[in-house]
């Protein structure tokens, strides 16, 4: 420990550690625009600098490493007005359409001219006008809006192993881009949308599909189904303020309904169905000999990232649909011939933590033999936050309600899937019941839960050792896929989650969160999963129903035709 | 075939890693006078690193063009002492006889057209330079004659 002097205060710092984490840690604030924990500092935008008693000019604090005695100055006259003219500077070509921008009032760039007084237009530069670039299912892009902090940039290619997006040009003509600045669509762009997450401005959006749900919600002759995705309901509490880690589950249902939904179901249900599935996948590959390790199909993300980067490994992916599409595609048989309902009339919409689900609803593999889509239309946590704000729903004064039968009843294994590990959990709790006819004395899986990018474990089923692991983050997806391909892993089975935590950390959640708060989101799964009863997929009793009345069996006719799929490589500017 | 072209290329560089981008890049548009899609991903494939890298370094460098070259390259300068002799007009007279802007090539193939910064001939100016020759004196009105000793060449070169 070293002492250095800050604002005429002594306070201590670990040497090594930048002047910027030293501040933070005793409490004193220094505004950051192009900084991300645990990146490698850029020092690209300068809004962190401080004065520096004996050193010419200001000092970046993100990027300068503490010296002992150290004599700091964080809000010096001559450091408030260089900020202040770093903001002017980048707002003299910025759009100015707050008003208008998806961003307004939960905007970094807004927020900084707002704290330091920025009342008028002091410089106007020579403005570019670029194209927004809608091509992408998932994500929007407004260049325009872009102050080229390069954070996007850097979570697309260290944190996803993905490097979409690139500086392209130079100087005034500097803007971020895909190669040869073409649309996202054909890049190797994987819609997991952690570029909206870091992204301080407008400039990267989701895709909205509010419009078409609220004309669905208007429309008479449609019956709109809506589900919501495990992780949905431990976030959406953030946006109205509320403290990370609460399950609004009970609230949100309430809102749905009050919105209009005619039925609100909990993709939970179809966690459970997935497992089923892709439990008895699993151990039918085991027995019979076929392609290990086996790897989850949930995020639409990695399927992707397996498409364009690793075709080789297509035959190891679960043929299963994820959890939103299994649901889509029960909604649009099973529940409308129980409701005598025409399925061209049902309108499916799903709630998801992600963007990534947007691209695979739209995937033609996902639709039926009549060419209709499983689900029609997918919100992220933020659109249907947008959605209660726009009916003016009072969240306070709501009931708590139930979701709907036959697909609102699940065990809380199923819920446990919003987080890293929870799919793998799942499944080895079924599996192990598969397998030997007997429940798991302990059915937590402590090792592969927690925050950890890679988690490997074995596990053991009666006489079988299954060797598994669950990874979180696509950059370490290539570091297990490598170790695969040089034979350094023995693994059976290998759960993917392409956002770092998992859904609860997805591209659709609320913005402006840290890591704590998800790890508050991820506690709050678990917790569910310790108070309830009903932990195990494969005991929810909707389950055991509907594979009475419907499908028969796991892995059977029905299923192969409504519930799994198959992927093909993909052809992607990589 | 032009997979074999950058083949050759890629051959001098054994073991490439990411240091070797800018040469390669600069090998490639010798070879082909520009950085063509199937370059920029060949480059990218050879080196494990992402287009959008590639692609990103290369805009970074005027160097680099990304459209083929036409039969006749014409650079025009528009240094310090071109521009006190009317450079812009120069530039402008070419733009609008060849119909392009700078940075790209004519329809035809035949023309292609680059602003430098100063060519070191500045006794000369304004001066352009086609193909390597220089041009003194290349103000606003003469340039649609020396073009079309272009043009007649290119039509001699096909009736032959």
């Amino acid at each position: 420990m070293i002492n250095i002097e800050v604002n005429k205060r002594t306070i201590e710092a670990k040497e090594g550690e930048t002047i910027l984490t030293a501040l933070k840690r005793a409490g004193i604030i220094v505004p950051t625009l192009c900084h991300m924990e645990d990146f490698a500092p850029t020092g690209a935008c300068r809004i962190c600098v401080v004065e520096v008693e004996g050193r010419p000019g200001l000092i970046p604090s993100c990027a300068y490493p503490v010296e002992p005695g150290m004599k700091i100055q964080t809000h010096s006259p001559k450091v408030v007005r260089a900020r202040k003219t770093i903001i002017e500077l980048l707002l003299a070509d910025h759009p100015d359409d707050c008003l208008y921008c998806v961003r307004n009032g939960n905007c970094e760039l807004q927020t900084l001219a707002e704290e330091h007084g920025v009342r008028e237009r002091r410089y106007s530069g020579g403005r570019i006008f670029k194209n927004v670039d809608t091509s992408s299912m998932s994500i929007v892009r407004d260049p325009d809006k872009c102050i080229l902090c390069g954070r996007c940039v850097r979570v697309c290619e260290e944190t996803q192993g993905v490097s979409a997006l690139d500086f392209i040009n130079r100087g005034s003509q500097a803007i971020v881009g895909t190669a040869f600045n073409e649309g996202l669509n054909v890049s190797s762009c994987i819609n997991c949308g952690q570029c909206i997450m870091v992204c301080p401005t407008g400039a990267l959006r989701e895709q909205s599909h509010l419009k078409s749900v609220i004309d669905a919600l208007n429309d008479p002759n449609k019956t709109v189904v809506v589900q919501h995705a495990p992780s949905v309901s431990v976030t959406v509490a953030e946006e109205f303020g509320m403290k990370p880690g609460q399950d609004f589950c009970g609230v949100m249902t309430a809102a749905l309904r009050a919105l209009g939904f005619d039925f609100v179901f909990d993709t939970s249900f179809s966690a459970d169905l997935t497992i089923m599935e892709e439990g008895s996948e699993l151990v039918h590959r085991l027995t019979n000999g076929g392609v290990l390790p086996m790897m989850t199909s949930c995020s639409p993300g990695w399927v992707k990232f397996v498409e364009q980067f690793y075709p080789e490994f297509l035959p190891n992916v679960s043929s299963c649909k994820s959890p939103q599409q299994m649901m889509g595609a029960v909604i649009k048989s099973f529940f409308a011939e129980k409701k005598e309902l025409d399925p061209k009339n049902i309108f499916s919409v799903s709630l998801m933590p992600c963007t990534a689900k947007k691209f695979e609803a739209q995937r033609p593999e996902m639709e039926d033999i009549e060419g209709f889509p499983d689900v029609d239309a997918v919100l992220t946590t933020r659109e249907l936050a947008r959605l209660i704000k726009l009916y003016h729903l009072d969240i306070n004064a709501l009931e708590p309600d139930a979701a709907d039968n036959p697909f609102g009843q699940r065990s809380s294994a199923g819920k446990l899937f919003g987080a890293s590990g929870g799919v793998m959990e799942a499944a080895i709790r079924s599996a192990h019941f598969l397998v030997t006819g007997k429940e798991m004395t302990d059915i937590k899986v402590k090792e592969i839960r927690g925050f950890d990018g890679i988690k490997e474990t074995s596990v053991k089923i009666g006489d079988l050792t299954l060797n598994v692991a669950a990874v979180s983050g696509l950059g370490n997806a290539h570091k297990i896929l490598q170790a695969i391909k040089k034979g350094e892993k023995d693994l059976h089975f290998i759960e993917v989650m392409s956002c770092p935590g998992g859904c609860i950390n997805g591209g659709g959640q609320p913005l402006g969160t840290d890591i704590e708060a998800v790890k508050e989101r991820m506690m709050a799964l678990y917790k569910i999963d310790r108070d309830e009863s009903l932990q195990c997929s494969h005991l929810n009793p909707e389950i055991t129903r509907i594979y009475e009345e419907y499908l028969k069996k796991p892995l059977g006719e029905k299923s192969h035709h409504l519930l799994h799929t198959e992927y093909e490589k993909r052809d992607s500017i990589k | 075939m032009a997979q074999n072209e950058f083949s050759s290329i890629f051959e001098n560089y054994p073991n490439a890693s990411r240091d070797s981008l800018i040469p390669l890049l600069q090998d490639i548009q010798e070879a082909q006078g520009y950085l063509s899609r199937e370059a920029v991903i060949a480059v990218g494939e050879h080196l494990s690193l992402p287009a959008s890298k590639i692609y990103g370094v290369a805009t970074f460098y005027n160097q680099f063009s990304f459209e083929p070259q036409g039969k006749y390259h014409i650079q025009v300068c528009r240094g310090t002492a071109c521009h006190v002799r009317g450079s812009l007009a120069t530039l402008d007279a070419v733009e609008r006889e060849l119909g392009i802007k700078a940075g790209s090539t004519s329809r035809d193939g035949l023309f292609s057209l680059e602003v430098v910064a100063c060519i070191g001939a500045c006794g000369l100016a304004p001066v352009i330079s086609i193909n390597g020759e220089f041009y003194a004196g290349a103000t606003g009105d003469k340039i649609k004659d020396i073009i079309d000793i272009y043009r007649r060449k290119a039509a001699q070169n096909e009736s032959e």
